[in-house]
């Protein structure tokens, strides 16, 4: 019957595939489970991990849900790492308090957690290898005052409020303008979800209340994307601060349309990860934090190799 | 007298069963021949864990689709049942029982706004439903304010999901109470199919919905009906994603419709409407949750997991309809 033949097939190739997968037993196996997968900036902390897993000689596996909605799919994936008996996890947590009875587990099972990106809100993990988006949004709104003459109004646009690198960012960069820059005023912060499409309606309105706005922040690769184009259709010229790269950020940035924008180090980020769990491995004591980085760039430096390295399509 | 027995044992109603218990053993036994971290206690409760949700929502699921009608708002609903279980218990400051009851009702009263979009408004059920998706997607962001909902002030809720009813009078079976509420609702919803006046016209809602309509019966009282009760045990659902996560994340449930509606398929019932089984979509659901934690347990790379689950409903729904024209 073709379709016995068709499932036994395909059962053929998966035992083919399981082989590959399961022979590499005696090797330190670090899975990462982060929060999101295809996402450009995701594959290239995946890019940092594997060559980490090259450079160190351990095996990695990288993994996320498709949205950063999807808590329950993150917890499953969590289960089913631990359930393979790593050395050691690296974890980006989309909900902290969801996950903390699943790294209460890791922590019983003596498996050191190495969280990354936006962490967990908990003292389980050794360490965190991190962008210091406080600092980096700050730099952000440096960049805006020097760029608007010190003066005049803004208004910022953010992915969310819930995770740590939603609210650090719109907090760096709120609190840095009230500090530094009284001439300037926020005039409005709002939430897209990363979404281009979402962001970029949000964008147009907050343009239409705000007739004299000078300029914009969008918080992530989505939010930034949403506020050029926001911009581009209601054809406003202001200037406008971008986050992370991607293709279309980076084209942006390069014509001038975007006057220049954040990078974290997505690549270092992963490799750091991984680098962290081995020491821990390994019994050495870890900062609180790993600063992985971040750089301004506009178009006259986006070319410089130290930034083009961190810089992913 | 053998000859009825064996007919009675092997008609296409038990054969269609078997053939998709003997898919998940399959699946079950290849797993853990290829690796020794499948079959642990474990990863054994993760899986179950893993399928409530989806069992739940495809239990909803199967009874609209037995209508030949079909439900799209099964996961946004479940996430808006879930944050107004939230408001009810922290802004609100209600006991869990109170909660719970909310779940319920405002699941069922949505089903219930679904089923007359549908009968009354002669919306078709994909349209309605499609709209239904969105507004409660986007009620769920309104009342939540989009921000996630935390239980943590309301002790005891997350013993209904997370808890353990059956671990704790057997200490080595610590199956969680998301599981245990998945299996008594199949076990209702089988009774309620199979054995009630609602069942009854809710297959032949599926099968000839003008000849029901000709022979006197209220069809859009029992369809209203039949969406109301999938939009309660929406809200079941709801009360169990809350538990398990401790909170209400209103940005969830959207996607979730189609692992659902997936489940359903891969158990037998016919998109067609007129047949299908609570079993049956039951051993859909974990089919699928077996697939994907196998293939996560071998190191499968990501992208090729879901290229393997689509492939896999592909060929069951074929292979149901192979042996269908064959009987």
């Amino acid at each position: 019957m073709k379709i016995s033949h068709s499932i036994r097939s395909l059962a053929v190739a998966t035992a083919a595939m399981a082989l590959i997968g399961a022979s590499n037993a005696q090797e330190v196996y670090i899975p990462l489970v982060s929060k999101g997968f295809q996402h450009q900036f995701w594959q290239a902390v995946k890019s940092g991990a594997d060559q980490a897993a090259k450079d160190l000689k351990v095996k990695v596996t990288f993994e996320g849900p498709e949205t950063e909605a999807m808590v329950d799919k993150q917890i499953d994936m969590l289960n089913a790492a631990l359930a393979k008996k790593p050395q050691a996890l690296g974890f980006a947590a989309l909900d902290s308090k969801a996950a903390t009875p699943l790294l209460k587990r890791a922590q019983a099972a003596k498996i050191p957690v190495v969280a990354f990106d936006s962490g967990v809100d908990s003292d389980i993990p050794v360490t965190t290898a991190t962008t210091d988006n406080i600092a980096a949004a700050g730099l952000a709104a440096d960049k805006m005052a020097a760029l608007i003459g010190n003066e005049g109004e803004v208004a910022v646009v953010v992915h969310d409020q819930t995770s740590r690198t939603g609210i650090d960012r719109r907090d760096g960069f709120v609190n840095r303008i009230k500090a530094k820059y009284p001439k300037i005023k926020v005039v409005s912060v709002q939430y897209g979800g990363g979404d281009h499409l979402k962001s970029t309606e949000i964008t147009k309105s907050i343009l239409l209340a705000n007739p004299k706005l000078k300029g914009m922040f969008g918080a992530n690769e989505g939010s930034a994307i949403g506020v050029l184009n926001g911009a581009k259709e209601m054809k406003r010229k202001i200037v406008i601060i971008g986050y992370d790269s991607g293709k279309q950020q980076k084209a942006a940035v390069a014509s001038g349309e975007m006057a220049g924008a954040i990078t974290q180090n997505p690549v270092g980020i992963g490799y750091k990860t991984v680098e962290a769990a081995v020491k821990a491995l390994k019994g050495e004591k870890l900062p609180k934090i790993i600063d992985t980085g971040f750089y301004y760039y506009d178009k006259n430096n986006m070319n410089d190799p130290k930034i083009a390295a961190v810089l992913y399509d | 007298m053998f000859d009825t027995l064996y007919a009675r044992l092997f008609n296409s109603a038990t054969r269609q069963k078997l053939l998709a218990f003997a898919s998940l053993m399959a699946l079950m036994i290849f797993f853990s021949l290829a690796s020794p971290n499948f079959m642990q206690t474990d990863n054994m409760v993760a899986i179950l864990q893993a399928t409530a949700v989806n069992g739940i929502l495809a239990i909803a699921c199967t009874f609209v689709i037995i209508t030949s009608g079909i439900d799209l708002s099964v996961g946004t609903l479940m996430t808006f049942c879930a944050v107004m279980t939230g408001v009810v218990c922290t802004m609100l400051g209600m006991p869990v029982y109170v909660g719970i009851l909310a779940a319920l009702i405002s699941g069922a009263f949505m089903g219930w706004v679904s089923g007359m979009v549908t009968a009354k408004l002669k919306v078709p059920p994909f349209i309605a439903t499609l709209g239904m998706m969105m507004l409660l997607k986007g009620l769920s962001l309104v009342i939540s304010g989009t921000k996630p909902i935390y239980f943590s002030d309301t002790p005891g809720f997350d013993l209904i999901a997370q808890g353990s009813l059956i671990g704790y009078f057997a200490p080595s079976v610590p199956i969680p109470n998301s599981v245990l509420i998945l299996f008594l609702l199949a076990l209702a919803a089988s009774g309620i199919l199979n054995r009630t006046v609602l069942g009854r016209y809710t297959f032949a809602l599926g099968s000839n919905e003008e000849a029901l309509r000709l022979s006197g019966v209220n069809v859009d009282f029992w369809k209203v009906s039949i969406y109301t009760l999938a939009g309660a045990i929406c809200g079941i659902a709801g009360l169990v994603i809350a538990s398990r996560l401790n909170s209400a994340q209103p940005a969830l449930g959207q996607g979730y419709e189609l692992d659902a509606i997936a489940a359903v398929v891969i158990g037998g019932t016919s998109l067609a409407g007129g047949r299908g089984t609570i079993l049956g979509t039951i051993i859909g659901a974990f089919i699928m949750s077996v697939l994907t934690n196998g293939l996560r347990i071998l190191n499968v790379a990501q992208e090729w997991q879901t290229v393997l689950t689509g492939a896999i409903i592909i060929l069951a729904v074929y292979a149901d309809i192979l042996r269908r024209r064959k009987a």
